[in-house]
C-alpha cells in the first residue's frame, strides 16, 4: 500500500477529494431534482471518505478507517431518512421538484 | 456516560412499552425515567474521567450541560400526550425519538474523540428531520422537513470535511493526542482549514448569520412541539458543543479569528432582531428571535477562559423562557392553521395565568431585570468588557432595545384587543410546564451564584 501512495502522491488523493466534494456542494446548490440533490450529498460524503482511507493510509493509523464505516452508517441513515420525507412529499404534490416548496416565505 | 446508556435504554424501553399495549403509561414513565437519570448525572457532578479510550469524557462541563438538557427534555415530553393525541398510536415512536435525540445531545456534550461528537450530531440531526416532517400530511411540514433535511446534511457534510482535516493534519480523533501534536510538534497549516470548516457546520446549525436562511422556514412548518424542540434544545446543544470544540482544538485564538467571530456576532443580533420586526407568525419571529440569541451565546467564544458558565447560564435562561413560551402558543393555536400575532388578542382577559406566563417569559428575552434573561445578559457583556470588544458591547445592548419592540407586539395584543375567540379548557399538561419553566426562570434569575459556581 505505501508504494502506491507514494507513486501516485499523497497531494493528488487530497485533489481528488476537493474536486468530488466540490462537485457534491454545487450539485446541491444548482440542482432542483431532490433525487439529484440526495445523489451530490452522497457524493460529498463519500469524497470525505476517500480522503479518510488516504489519510489513514499515510499515517499508517487504522482510526481513519474505522470512523468511515461510521460516517457510512451515518449516511446510509440519513438518506433512509430523506427518502421517507420525499416521499411525503411526493404524495402530496405529485412532484419532486424542489422549485415546488413555497408555502413558507415570509 | 452511564448517563448516555441509561438514556439509550430508556429511549428502547419506550419502544418496548408501544408492544405491550401500555401506551397510556408511556409518557410517566419516560419522565420518571429522565428523573432518575437527572439525579444520576447530578450524582456524578465533578467527576473527571474518560470512559472507553477517551472516548467518552465525563467532566463539570458536560455533567451541567447533561442535566441542562435533561430537563428541557421532561418538559418537552410533559408536553407530548397532548399535542399528539391525534396521533396516539404513534405516541412512542415520537417519545422515544425525543428520548434518542436527548442521546445525541448527550453524546455532543461529553465527547473525547471527534469520532463520538460526530456520531452524537448525527443522532441529533436525524431525529429533528423526524419530528419536522413527522406531521405528514400536511404540506408545511414536509417542506420544513425537506429544508432541514437538505441543510443539516450539508452542514454534516461540511463538518465531516473539517474532522477530515483535522486527522490529516494531526494524525488521531482524540482530542488529547490532537491537544499534544498542536502544541509540542510542526503540523501542517490547513489543520486551520480543518477547523474553519468545522466552525461554518457548526454555525450553520447554531442558525447564526450568514447560515441563518433555513431557520425560519423550518420553525414555522415544523409542529409548534418541534418548533420548541429545535429552538430551545438543539440550539444551546449545538452551541455547547461549539464551545467545547474550540476549548480543545483551539486554546490560542489568533486575531483573525476573534474577528470573524465578532462579525458573526454583530450581524446575528442585527439581522435577527431587524428582521424580526416585521414578522407577523410567531413562529417565525421566534426563529428570529433565536438567531439573535445565538448571536449573543456566539459571543462568549471570544473569552473562553471563563466563559464556559456564562454560557451555561445564558443557555439555561434563553432555554427556560422559551419552553414556557411555547407551552403557551401550543395552546393557544394548536386550533389553528397558522399562528399569527392575531391569535393572542385579548387572551389576556380570558386566561389571565397563561397571559401572565407567556409576558413573563417574552420579558426574560428582551432582559427585564428579576427574570432570568436580564442576568444573562448582564454576567455575559460583563465578560466581554474585560476582552476589550467595546463595539460588540454596544451593539448587543441597542439589539437588546430593538428586541423589546417586538416582543411587545406580543403583550399589546394579550392585553389591549378584543377578541370573541372561545378556546378549550387549558389541559393540565400545558398549564403545569409553563408554571415550573417560568419558576425555574425566576429561581435561576434570582440565585445565579448556584448556576454560575457550578463551572467555577
Amino acid at each position: 500500500m505505501d508504494n502506491i501512495l507514494q507513486e501516485i502522491g499523497m497531494e493528488n488523493y487530497i485533489y481528488l477529494s476537493v474536486i468530488l466534494f466540490c462537485i457534491g456542494v454545487f450539485g446541491v446548490l444548482y440542482r432542483r431534482n431532490a433525487i439529484i440533490m440526495f445523489m451530490s450529498i452522497e457524493i460529498m460524503l463519500n469524497a470525505v471518505n476517500l480522503l479518510f482511507v488516504a489519510f489513514s493510509t499515510y499515517h499508517q493509523d487504522a482510526q481513519g478507517q474505522v470512523f468511515v464505516f461510521f460516517s457510512m452508517a451515518v449516511a446510509a441513515a440519513e438518506v433512509a431518512v430523506g427518502l421517507a420525507i420525499l416521499v411525503s412529499i411526493f404524495r402530496n404534490l405529485n412532484s419532486i421538484d424542489i422549485d415546488n416548496l413555497k408555502n413558507l416565505k415570509g | 456516560m452511564n448517563t448516555l446508556i441509561a438514556i439509550s435504554g430508556l429511549g428502547i424501553l419506550s419502544l418496548i412499552a408501544e408492544i405491550f399495549n401500555a401506551r397510556k403509561a408511556i409518557v410517566p414513565m419516560t419522565i420518571i425515567g429522565l428523573l432518575a437519570i437527572l439525579g444520576l448525572t447530578a450524582s456524578e457532578f465533578g467527576l473527571d474521567k474518560g470512559y472507553y479510550n477517551n472516548m467518552v469524557v465525563v467532566d463539570k462541563f458536560s455533567s451541567a450541560f447533561s442535566c441542562l438538557f435533561i430537563i428541557i427534555t421532561i418538559f418537552l415530553v410533559a408536553m407530548s400526550h397532548d399535542f399528539y393525541k391525534n396521533q396516539s398510536t404513534k405516541i412512542s415512536d415520537f417519545v422515544a425519538i425525543k428520548v434518542f435525540l436527548l442521546a445525541g445531545a448527550v453524546a455532543m456534550v461529553s465527547f473525547g474523540n471527534l469520532s463520538m461528537f460526530f456520531l452524537g450530531i448525527e443522532v441529533l440531526s436525524i431525529a429533528l428531520y423526524i419530528l419536522a416532517a413527522s406531521n405528514r400530511l400536511n404540506l408545511k411540514s414536509n417542506e420544513a422537513g425537506m429544508k432541514y433535511f437538505l441543510m443539516g446534511s450539508f452542514a454534516s457534510g461540511i463538518i465531516l470535511f473539517g474532522i477530515c482535516l483535522v486527522y490529516g493534519a494531526t494524525g488521531s480523533f482524540d482530542l488529547k493526542a490532537i491537544y499534544q501534536v498542536i502544541h509540542y510538534s510542526n503540523f501542517p497549516q490547513w489543520y486551520f482549514i480543518g477547523i474553519v470548516l468545522l466552525l461554518i457546520g457548526m454555525l450553520f446549525k447554531i442558525a447564526t448569520v450568514p447560515f441563518h436562511f433555513w431557520a425560519p422556514d423550518v420553525y414555522e412548518g415544523s409542529p409548534a412541539l418541534t418548533t420548541a424542540t429545535m429552538s430551545s434544545l438543539a440550539k444551546i446543544v449545538a452551541m455547547a458543543a461549539l464551545f467545547r470544540l474550540v476549548v480543545k482544538l483551539l486554546p490560542v485564538q489568533s486575531y483573525s479569528f476573534q474577528v470573524i467571530i465578532v462579525c458573526v456576532a454583530i450581524a446575528s443580533m442585527l439581522v435577527g432582531n431587524i428582521m424580526a420586526l416585521r414578522q407577523n407568525n410567531v413562529k417565525r419571529m421566534f426563529a428570529f428571535s433565536g438567531i439573535s440569541h445565538a448571536g449573543f451565546m456566539v459571543m462568549t467564544l471570544l473569552c473562553l477562559n471563563n466563559a464556559a458558565s456564562v454560557l451555561l447560564y445564558y443557555a439555561a435562561a434563553y432555554a427556560v423562557a422559551g419552553i414556557a413560551f411555547f407551552a403557551v402558543v401550543i395552546y393557544v393555536t394548536r386550533e389553528k392553521q397558522n399562528e399569527t400575532i392575531d391569535s393572542f388578542n385579548g387572551f389576556g382577559k380570558t386566561h389571565p395565568l397563561l397571559a401572565g406566563i407567556l409576558t413573563a417569559s417574552l420579558l426574560s428575552m428582551a432582559g427585564i431585570p428579576i427574570l432570568a434573561g436580564f442576568f444573562a445578559k448582564f454576567f455575559l457583556l460583563n465578560q466581554l468588557i474585560q476582552t476589550g470588544w467595546i463595539v460588540l458591547v454596544i451593539v448587543a445592548v441597542i439589539a437588546s432595545i430593538i428586541s423589546v419592540g417586538y416582543y411587545f407586539k406580543i403583550i399589546l395584543a394579550l392585553y389591549t384587543k378584543d377578541s370573541e375567540q372561545n378556546l378549550p379548557a387549558v389541559p393540565l399538561a400545558y398549564q403545569i410546564v409553563a408554571v415550573l419553566a417560568l419558576l425555574l426562570n425566576i429561581l435561576i434569575g434570582l440565585f445565579p451564584g448556584y448556576v454560575l459556581n457550578l463551572l467555577g
